[in-house]
């Protein structure tokens, strides 16, 4: 028997209409509309409901934690040490307490993954990184920053002009509390240009270096340079 | 069973409901789903990450998974194996006017006569084959999101995160009218139901096979 050869018009009792296919095509396209409008979405249903209960909407106002490693490493804030070396004139190491003895900077921003998934309206408060590396002294020839994390499989990379845009801070504080280990605690890289994954988190040290040395996700195929807005030169908008 | 008499072979016999092919590809989709939904709540909780860890071992069990969630469904339905799942796709699809109006009731009008499958039993397999195609195009681009626009990615997340919630209600609803129908999850098993079920679940169904026995009962 054809399956709904005969349509919706067709009202006898024993008449037969193509449901599944309709159905299953129809998820389909809300799928699809889904992908394209999701984001839109979910961000008038997020300001609607507020930024507590966005938290609800599935994929909103939430963080997934990522590790490379097989679990997280934990670093109490008195044992943790961060060694600036390199192509520096004062190599040095720092405590927690010497990281919040220097100027703080402090600000609110949407944290995105490279994957689609955001969180609006984090907090962020840390130290500058343009202040640690005037701190320490800079070489001639220097070019680049490595970084390097206490799970001993995760580094990072950028050019120094990336590293002294002033939203590129070394975080000590986040969502309004010290960060978390599982948000990389004690003391994390955020680089609010980018996104997520150049944040490098449970950051133990930073090397001055000649030559960008692509980190743990770049060996994996992401793009050195992860700008927000897709471009994957060594400057964006906002240094161009 | 004794009752194996002339007189009435139809009351007392049992009929085939799922050929071996179907119990396969039901059982390979439910193994599937099983480790794409266990795996996915360490990936989605940041408490339970942190117990399982590991989350580069998780993540890749799921993708992978993922990838050959269509396989068993397109190998039962393309094969030259898969007369009856292709017979049982069309009774999916084709609904009569009362079981639309099943449906557009919310489950109020229950039809008079049943098929081999209630509308609702349609309505699962058909949610199941649409959730396989929407997530596993939403879960492509997840994981190779470098071929799509940075809203698309958010927009994808969006969706495979709420439709997973919905997978969960729906399966766990499965499951658990399985285990309150056991002559039915039998079925799922062993294939075979007796007539006496038949004629209670799925009078539609047991008049047609009366009337052609071999068509759903061919080796």
């Amino acid at each position: 028997m054809p399956a709904g050869a005969k349509g919706d018009t067709d009202k006898r009792p024993g008449s037969r209409v193509a449901v599944g296919r309709r159905v299953f095509l129809g998820m389909g396209v809300l799928g699809a509309a889904g992908v394209v409008f999701g984001a839109k979405v979910q961000n008038v249903l997020g300001n609607a409901l507020g930024s507590g209960l966005g938290g609800l909407l599935p994929g909103g106002d939430r963080f997934r934690i990522y590790t490379i490693t097989g679990s997280y490493p934990r670093v109490s804030e008195a044992d943790y040490r961060l060694e600036v070396s390199g192509l520096v004139h004062h190599p040095q190491i720092f405590t927690l307490a010497d990281l919040k003895a220097m100027p703080s900077t402090s600000f609110v921003q949407e944290f995105q993954c490279v994957t689609g998934w955001t969180v609006p309206d984090v907090h962020w408060e840390g130290v500058k990184l343009s202040d640690i590396l005037d701190n320490a002294g800079v070489k001639q020839g220097a070019v680049a920053l490595s970084f390097e994390s206490y799970d001993g499989a995760d580094s990072e990379s950028l050019t120094l002009d990336q590293a002294r845009l002033p939203d590129v801070i070394v975080a000590y504080r986040m969502l309004g509390a010290p960060v978390t280990t599982e948000h990389g605690g004690p003391v994390r890289l955020y680089v609010g240009p980018m996104f997520g994954y150049k944040s490098l988190k449970w950051l133990s040290a930073i090397r001055v270096v000649d030559e960008v040395i692509p980190g743990f996700w770049e060996q994996n195929g992401y793009p050195v340079n992860g700008w927000r807005d897709g471009s994957t030169g060594p400057t964006d908008r906002s240094l161009s | 069973m004794t009752t194996q008499i002339d007189a009435a072979p139809q009351s007392a016999g049992r009929i085939l409901r799922f050929d071996g092919v179907q119990r396969a590809a039901h059982w390979a989709n439910a193994l599937l789903f099983g480790i794409l939904m266990l795996t996915a709540l360490p990936l989605y909780f940041p408490s339970l990450s942190d117990v399982v860890g590991r989350r580069a071992l998780v993540a890749n069990i799921h993708v992978w998974s993922g990838v050959a969630l269509p396989v068993p469904l397109l190998i039962s339905l393309l094969g030259p194996w898969g007369a009856q799942m292709r017979r049982d796709l069309r009774r999916i699809n084709v609904w009569t006017n009362e079981e639309v109006k099943w449906l557009r009731s919310l489950g109020r009008n229950a039809p008079r006569v049943v098929d081999k499958f209630n509308p609702g039993q349609k309505l699962n397999a058909i949610f199941v084959g649409g959730s396989i195609v929407v997530m596993l195009a939403t879960g492509f681009i997840l994981k190779w999101f470098r071929f799509f626009p940075v809203n698309w990615r958010t927009g994808a997340t969006f969706v495979h995160d709420a439709l997973a919630f919905a997978i969960f209600a729906v399966v766990i609803g499965h499951i658990l009218f399985a285990l309150t129908h056991r002559d039915s999850m039998r079925s799922m098993i062993t294939g075979w139901v007796s007539e006496t079920w038949a004629a209670r679940h799925a009078p539609g169904w047991l008049r047609e096979m009366r009337a052609r026995p071999e068509r759903d009962q061919l080796p």
